[in-house]
């Protein structure tokens, strides 16, 4: 049991990602920028629980800098028609050197911040597990079952088609794109929370590998959500063999997320097919 | 009665071409109208106006009497205007429902209703009401991505129903489909007609327009030239007024003879292939071109024309049969943009692509620039390419003289063999007028020439023999003086009588 | 001729905006904007040393950024640079490692051809991913990079390190490329190195391979639209191959400027976020192998500028104007890009 909270502690910042990049992507975005609005969303609520010792507020404040950072990947790809990949490429430079400047600033150090209270329990219950439940289920729920679920994944496939039913396709983007921001920022605030601090690169290439947790997901919710758990089973594993007392080099314990991405991508290139107009930028028959 | 629709003098400028220029358009009320025009006429830019895609530079929109301001197809669904594109707006992985429901999702009832939630049952329930009203035969729970072209086509149809449209735009419908699809999607609009919709069907075929419809409004550069009633006109006033000079275009084929010796270049015997989901796309099919000939395929499009070409120019391998071509091959795709140009790449280089491995414009080393220049501005200047400008993008051009500068490149490299499929699609007059004299041109200097096209007028006008393909096969073949239009009609409708 | 001009006004306009950004960034943290730039002129432009530390960082940006930009321009996002860089930098020292006694003409020139082909090595994977399952290569180039770093990690720390420090054993002197200083008496106590003339002469063939021959008009083909490319003729899947492989190996040589102009030994995350920063530099330069330089020098100088600053304000600063640089001149060159389609 302990291990299993632990396997869902290490998989629910990936996860979050993970759920990130779906939304972005169903719009036809994709959004390399998760490891920069993790990590955005980790100092927003390093900071605001600093300053207000309200974690719950950290938390609103990790989801703002997130939809922030996501605001400009959406502005440069969408209204400029960046290409997206270097669009999100570019906010992930940005969040780097934004959050370690402000990391100098606030706390003069260029390693960490000082130590932040975290999110209390609920009755032995971690409020981020909590919440991480309700918010893949919300999101299967957003794409299946709601007006916004079937717009996403109709601009995301054939832009056209849904322009040519009145639906704005920029519009239904930047808001796939928005809440892109918020989840990841989300995900940003629970490594911080749960470490009770914000440290330099903590994102540690989580952003990257929920992109992957997206594709092995297949572009759903719920897939998304599971393939961030198998990372964060792959994780653990580091630590259950050590309990065994079995000595693998741990950098081969750290390779083997990558190792088994590229396997699936290798093998599931052919059979998971992405939104159809995903990383095409759209300009309106209007604007032309 | 105020009509339909009534569209005066609708001028739409783009950057490169005035699209419509004084265009008018009255439509009565439970009719079935056609607006017909050859390719680039401005059919499709009037009907995107008249759909709010494209706001007009000038003139006045006014359904049923009343003047409106599209800002975009919102406002045009709200004022019972439906459009069925050429090019099916569906997205594939969703269900039929999803598709019809798309824009205008019935909200669930209650808590859920209010949080966002749609009502998918009520939608499939809805589909299958006017699917059962109006014969529409469609599963609302079907993916549309495993519907034939003439389901997907109801659904578009269901689609404009379920947003209560009186009025229907299609524009090209009949172009995929089968004759006898077409025949089925006939039955249905004459019914939809008399149940009180005004229905605007765009096309170029004028044999279908005397069957289906009630009235006729011809466009011709841009500008409306005629208004007929079907019951009191004939084909050949249609077709003088959609073509204008029916001398000028009218081409003695004859003209351009080829005088050296009997040859035989393109050989193929029992070919078939593979389509690109893996079907059977070309069955046994055997042809034969002999050098100074135009061999023309005809028949709806989709029917291997495209898979012939690739197994041709080695781009699609032969899953049996045999191919031997005399000499090499020159090949305008039919989709210039994707696989004939580079459309960021200045004129030049897109005149050295495919070339850039001959001794006369490279060694292993180095590209002669020189060469490649003085070559493009010799197209530029026999096809007439505006603005003559060998270092312009080749995207900066309009699409008439981009297929010029293709046309001009396939042909510079003096091909044995010339495969051109859709050589004049989308282009104008002036240019389709001139690619066809280059096309016969090439011809009497002794190229083999396969010419794939959906357009009649042009098959008739460049071919010396007729071939048409059918679910893949050569249903029937013949010299064009014995090609007429009834025997070609019952050939692509896959009734054959064998090669005569 | 024309296109130079405009590109050196597009240089000037972003050099100004950066400036720009610099001073309002200076004044907010309540320091001298004119102490600033004064620094800048007298400690790092000016400076025998600062120029020098300049240029050594930017020889390995103008390896990397070449990399990027040529596998970019041929339509394949290769973010692998930075996993290609370790690749060949570790079998570049490795294989010095076992020659000792070879003369440098021979060592010099075997270890760049390891490095190149360490390089192109690590790139095999996602090319091969590429061209036969269709697999998008900012995944598997990615995951590459995450798997050499924690590989070199392993091997250092496991097998090759001296004790105590977390590089391998020193490189025979015949393994060492000769710096500015020794050579010319330039740039005093900087390691600029020999490697720079090297990063330059690749430059100069990309740049000529690119447009002048015309297996580089095949590559750029290719890059513009892979079905033309492929209905005039080239054989799509092993270009691409060839394309990410000797992009790959271009990364492989920018090792050879610490390894062998500099410190003579391979040390655990020397390059820092090199290959990384290669991407930026190619966006910067639009993918233009001579532009690659000038940006690569922008870079390399913001770099040190910050170093050299960080006193005054923080040089993290300097690492928020690079991300604006990028931004600046992405979304200029999409606005005019898109007058130009239309």
């Amino acid at each position: 049991m302990t291990f299993l909270i632990q396997v869902l502690r290490i998989s629910g910042p990936y996860g979050l990602a993970a759920l990130a990049g779906t939304f972005s992507e169903l719009g036809g975005v994709v959004n390399i920028a998760l490891e920069g609005i993790l990590l955005s969303g980790a100092l927003g609520a390093t900071l605001a629980t600093h300053w207000t010792g309200n974690p719950w507020i950290g938390i609103l404040a990790g989801i703002g800098a997130g939809m922030l950072l996501s605001c400009l990947h959406a502005w440069a790809a969408l209204r400029h028609r960046v290409d997206q990949i270097v669009s999100s490429l570019a906010c992930n430079f940005l969040a780097a050197g934004l959050c370690r400047f402000i990391l100098k600033l606030v706390f003069h150090s260029t390693s960490n911040s000082s130590r932040v209270e975290g999110l209390p329990d609920w009755g032995g219950l971690d409020p981020f597990l909590v919440l991480f439940f309700v918010i893949v289920g919300l999101c299967q729920w957003i794409v299946y079952r709601t007006r916004f679920g079937l717009r996403l994944r109709a601009v995301g496939e054939h832009p056209q088609a849904a322009e040519s039913l009145g639906i704005s396709v920029l519009a239904m983007r930047f808001k796939g794109v928005l809440l892109s921001g918020a989840l990841a920022g989300l995900g940003g605030a629970w490594l911080a929370l749960e470490q009770h601090q914000f440290t330099d690169g903590m994102s540690g290439g989580r952003g990257y590998i929920a992109l992957a947790a997206v594709i092995l997901g297949r572009w759903t919710p719920l897939g998304a959500a599971g393939a961030a758990l198998f990372f964060g089973l792959a994780e653990s594993l580091q630590i259950i063999l050590q309990a065994y007392g079995v000595r693998v080099p741990t950098q081969f314990v750290q390779m083997l997320p990558y190792l088994m991405t590229l396997a699936a991508v290798a093998g599931v290139a052919g059979k998971s097919r992405p939104p159809a107009a995903d990383g095409i930028p759209y300009s309106s028959e209007q604007d032309r | 009665m105020a009509a339909a629709v009534l569209l005066s003098s609708i001028v739409k400028r783009y950057p490169r071409v005035t699209a419509n220029d004084g265009a008018t358009l009255s439509v009565a009320s439970g009719s079935i109208h056609a607006l017909l025009g050859e390719n680039g006429a401005g059919k499709s830019t009037l009907m995107k106006i008249l759909y709010g895609m494209a706001r007009p530079d000038e003139g006045v929109i006014s359904i049923r009497g009343e003047a409106k301001k599209f800002s975009g197809p919102q406002d045009a669904i709200a004022a019972g205007i439906g459009m069925v594109h050429q090019h099916f707006m569906l997205v594939s992985p969703l269900s039929v429902a999803e598709n019809v429901a798309l824009g205008c999702e019935p909200s669930a009832t209650g808590a859920a209703g209010l949080a966002g939630v749609w009502d998918a049952s009520k939608a499939r329930a809805d589909v299958a009401r006017l699917s059962k009203e109006y014969g529409l035969k469609v599963d609302p729970n079907a993916i549309v991505e495993n519907l034939s072209v003439g389901e997907q086509q109801r659904v578009e149809i269901v689609k404009i129903l379920y947003r209560g449209a009186k009025i229907l735009i299609l524009d090209e419908p009949t172009a995929v489909l089968t004759p006898r699809e077409a025949g089925d999607l006939f039955v249905t609009l004459r019914r939809l007609r008399d149940a009180g919709s005004t229905i605007i069907f765009i096309s170029h075929k004028l044999k279908e327009v005397m069957a289906l419809c009630d009235e006729a409004t011809v466009m011709r550069r841009g500008k409306t030239v005629g208004e007929r009633r079907i019951s009191q006109t004939s084909i050949d006033q249609l077709a003088a007024l959609m073509v204008g000079d029916l001398g000028a275009c009218a081409r003695d084929a004859c003209a351009y003879r080829y005088a050296g010796p009997a040859k035989t270049v393109l050989c193929l015997d029992s070919a078939s292939a593979l389509g690109p989901r893996g079907e059977v796309a070309l069955k046994q099919v055997t042809l034969k071109i002999m050098a100074g000939e135009v061999l023309a395929i005809a028949g709806v499009e989709g029917n291997g024309q495209r898979e012939l070409a690739e197994i041709i120019c080695g781009l699609r391998a032969l899953s049996s049969g045999t191919l031997k071509v005399e000499g090499r091959i020159g090949y305008v795709p039919e989709d210039r943009h994707r696989h004939g140009l580079l459309l960021p790449a200045p004129a030049w280089e897109n005149t050295l692509l495919g070339r850039h491995r001959e001794p006369a414009f490279a060694t292993a080393l180095a590209i002669n620039r020189q060469a490649a220049r003085s070559l493009t501005a010799e197209i530029l200047k026999d096809y007439d390419v505006r603005p003559p400008e060998a270092d312009q993008p080749a995207g900066a051009f309009s699409g008439g003289n981009q297929q010029k500068l293709l046309v001009g490149r396939e042909i510079s490299k003096l091909p044995a063999l010339l495969v051109v499929a859709h050589p004049t699609r989308g282009v104008d007059l002036g240019a389709s007028r001139l690619i066809h004299d280059k096309i016969l041109q090439a011809k009497a200097a002794g190229a083999a020439v396969l010419l794939i096209s959906a357009d009649l007028d042009e098959v008739m006008a460049l071919s010396d023999r007729i071939a048409v393909l059918c679910a893949g096969r050569v249903v029937g073949q013949c010299a064009r003086a014995d090609a007429g239009i009834e025997r070609l009609g019952l050939w692509m409708a896959g009734i054959g009588s064998g090669d005569s | 001729m024309r296109s130079v001009l405009r590109e050196a006004r597009w240089m000037a306009i972003t050099l100004l905006i950066l400036a720009l950004a610099l001073t309002i960034g200076t004044l907010a943290l309540k320091q001298s904007p004119v102490e600033v730039f004064r620094l800048i002129f007298s400690q790092v432009l000016f400076d025998d040393y600062g120029l020098g530390q300049t240029l050594y960082k930017a020889t390995t940006l103008i390896f990397t950024g070449l990399a990027c930009s040529l596998a970019f321009r041929c339509g394949l996002f290769n973010i692998g640079a930075e996993g290609q860089l370790y690749a060949g930098a570790f079998a570049m020292t490795l294989v010095g490692l076992q020659f000792p006694g070879l003369p440098s003409i021979i060592l010099i020139p075997l270890m760049l051809m390891i490095a190149a082909a360490g390089g192109a090595a690590w790139a095999i994977v996602p090319a091969v991913l590429k061209a036969k399952r269709g697999a998008h290569e900012v995944i598997t180039t990615m995951m590459m990079n995450f798997v050499a770093m924690a590989l070199a990690n392993y091997l250092i720390s496991a097998h090759f390190h001296e004790p105590e420090t977390i590089h391998t054993a020193e490189l025979p002197a015949a393994a060492g490329l000769p710096s500015f200083e020794t050579m010319f008496g330039l740039f005093q106590g900087s390691p600029v190195n020999v490697s720079l003339l090297l990063a330059f002469l690749i430059a100069a063939a990309v740049a000529y391979f690119l447009w002048r021959t015309p297996t580089g008009f095949e590559w750029r083909a290719v890059g513009v639209s892979p079905d033309a490319a492929r209905t005039s003729g080239v054989n799509v899947p092993a270009t691409t191959i060839k394309i990410l492989l000797a992009s790959g190996a271009i990364s492989g040589l920018a090792g050879s400027n610490f390894v062998l102009g500099y410190k003579h030994y391979f040390e655990q995350g020397f390059a820092s976020g090199a290959g990384f920063l290669g991407i930026a530099v190619a966006l910067v330069a639009k993918n233009n192998p001579i532009g690659v330089i000038a940006s690569s020098l922008l870079f390399a100088f913001m770099s040190q500028a910050g170093l050299t600053l960080n006193r005054t304000i923080p040089r993290e600063m300097f690492d928020i104007l690079q991300a604006a640089a990028i931004l600046i001149v992405v979304i200029a060159q999409n606005r005019l890009g898109g007058e130009l389609k239309k």
